[in-house]
């Protein structure tokens, strides 16, 4: 199955990258890396344990800063801005490691997100109210976060993102840990996510899920780029299976 | 509730027609320690930045306004916002060190408690402000300059105290204000990357909360009469503010009253048991245990708990 709602070409990049570096004593985590990202469209990020994917989307949200570079939101530079002023410019990011608010409910967990466009509660509460169903969770929406199940807590995670209005959504792993069924469903959930109008940048381990979804895919190894094209070039790419499963498969005769 | 919240107030109204002279100063103490309490709460208590210092705030407050009440003639009533206004500016300094250099947990308890102690050491020091010897308020019993010859009135302005800090805490609460410092306690970062600007707030907290301490100064000084730095700057002041609030539910409108109705009697009673000779801050002993018995017990406070069973008794 293709990705739906191919993005707008021609019209300038929603997010640029440039260059981007940060090194963490001995290692390079993220080496000179450059990719744009178009309005509309769903980008992949993949590579093996360690290739620096997380860092990534640490740099690109603020939380970290990067030794060189520079990444282009909306044709504004980040370099500088802390988290919280780049998701007020409409970038929003989930984290691998979720966390939920745990004393706070479903409902307040993500009422906290809405308060970053609608700083009226009464307001914001009918926002979160509307991304709570967006995402499934309506029958847990007073229930506190601490007594979610992993992939409810994934989609609070979600939600809580969703809410702040964002028109770049960093996803990083939001379907690690979840059965077949529960992958399905975010599957479904993320494509909706970007039918509403969201561009959306992934990182994910399951190639089913990112092949299916993404317009094109980054594949990182070691901090650096290796191969960046439309998922069927990618999957089938020397460097990304040596990459994988190491040098000497690249070769080896299909059985 | 806000039929309950009425009553409540009405009955504390018209309390002191029944109350002899030393039942009044006893609540004077539960309304005066339930407002320094629910000062701290908003910083300490909803954003979860332990302050451990806040008789810094006290002190400050407390010998602007006795000071400018002596020496340049101005009215207390005026001296106490000055007071709040200097608190404040301390309050954005020890909160600018920490959060601006990310000092959590610990180490900000310990930040806050060094700066107390400097103002401790600064006033001892300082001749003009009567250093070791302290600084004395001369009765007058006039109202303009903050001095009553009723008990009776010290009540009504505690009572007032404490009841426009309930205010102003049930306000923030409500409000987006508070929604944040309540999410910042639980994960800084994860607020962070949904847009709350965590310096910010935890600032407006810490200047918020420091006010308001610095207020009481006036009140403390006062009605006490008599300024020492080792009292109104030391770390025992603290303690008595910092625990009404974790006793009565930290984070909570009602916990910082409800913490004062349990404590201040209780130090009063061990006061007047133990208050002479060897036995002297045997009320620290009791609020050793009391302190044990709610971390082990009631980790979230009083008022959460009581919340709880009135839940569980069905429906209102």
């Amino acid at each position: 199955m293709s990705p739906a709602g191919a993005p707008t070409s021609g019209a300038p990049p929603l997010l640029e990258v440039r260059g981007l570096g940060k090194r963490f004593g001995g290692l390079q985590a993220v080496r000179d890396l450059s990719f744009d990202m178009a309005r509309g469209e769903v980008l992949g990020l993949i590579g093996p344990n360690g290739a620096g994917k997380t860092t990534v989307f640490h740099l690109l949200s603020g939380f970290l800063a990067p030794d060189g570079g520079d990444v282009r939101f909306d044709g504004r530079s980040l370099a500088g801005l802390k988290p919280h002023a780049i998701c007020r410019l409409g970038l929003a990011r989930t984290f691998q490691i979720v966390r939920p608010f745990p004393h706070l409910s479903v409902r307040e967990n993500v009422r906290v997100g809405a308060l970053a466009r609608r700083p009226q509660m009464a307001e914001a509460r009918r926002r979160a109210e509307a991304v709570i169903d967006q995402v499934g969770l309506g029958a847990k929406a007073g229930h506190p976060a601490a007594g979610l199940t992993l992939s409810e807590r994934k989609r609070l995670e979600l939600a809580r993102a969703l809410a702040t209005e964002p028109t770049l959504l960093l996803l990083d792993e939001v379907m690690a840990g979840l059965n077949p069924t529960e992958i399905e469903a975010i599957v479904t959930l993320v494509r909706g996510i970007h039918a509403s109008g969201i561009s959306i940048l992934l990182i994910e381990h399951n190639m089913r899920a990112v092949m299916s979804l993404s317009h094109r895919i980054v594949v990182l190894s070691f901090g650096e780029k290796i191969v960046e094209g439309p998922p069927a070039a990618v999957a089938n790419h020397p460097r990304v299976i040596e990459a994988y499963l190491g040098e000497e498969y690249v070769h080896a005769p299909a059985r | 509730m806000k039929w309950l919240v009425a009553a409540a107030i009405a009955l504390l109204l018209a309390l002191p027609l029944w109350l002899n002279s030393y039942a009044v100063t006893v609540f004077i103490f539960i309304f005066f320690y339930a407002f320094l309490g629910q000062a701290w709460n908003i910083v300490g208590g909803y954003a979860g930045q332990l302050s451990a210092g806040h008789a810094a705030f006290v002190g400050i407050g407390a010998y602007a306004s006795a000071l400018l009440s002596a020496q340049a003639g101005l009215t207390p009533w005026i001296g106490m916002l000055v007071g709040g206004v200097l608190a404040a500016v301390l309050g954005t300094v020890v909160g600018y060190l920490g959060f601006r250099f990310g000092l959590r947990g610990f180490y900000f308890v310990l930040l806050t408690v060094a700066f107390a102690e400097v103002c401790r050491i600064v006033a001892l020091n300082t001749d003009a402000v009567g250093g070791a010897l302290g600084f004395y308020i001369t009765f007058t019993g006039n109202p303009r300059q903050f001095q009553f010859q009723d008990n009776r009135a010290y009540y009504y302005v505690a009572l007032g105290l404490m009841l426009a800090a309930t205010g102003i805490v049930a306000a923030i609460e409500r409000r987006r204000f508070g929604a944040y410092l309540i999410a910042i306690r639980e994960d800084e970062q994860a607020c962070e990357a949904l847009g709350v600007n965590t310096f910010r707030y935890k600032m407006l907290a810490m200047v918020v909360s420091s006010f308001l301490t610095g207020v009481g100064g006036t009140f403390y000084a006062f009605y006490l009469f008599s300024l020492q730095p080792n009292s109104v700057f030391g770390i025992p002041l603290s303690v008595e503010i910092v625990i009404r609030p974790i006793v009565g539910g930290a984070g909570t409108v009602l916990g910082p009253i409800l913490g004062s109705f349990i404590l201040s009697p209780l130090a009063e009673a061990s006061r007047i048991y133990f208050g002479q000779g060897s036995w002297s801050g045997a009320h620290l002993i009791a609020y050793g245990l009391l302190l044990i018995a709610v971390v082990l017990f009631l980790p979230q406070g009083a008022y959460p708990a009581l919340r709880r069973l009135w839940v569980k008794a069905g429906p209102r």
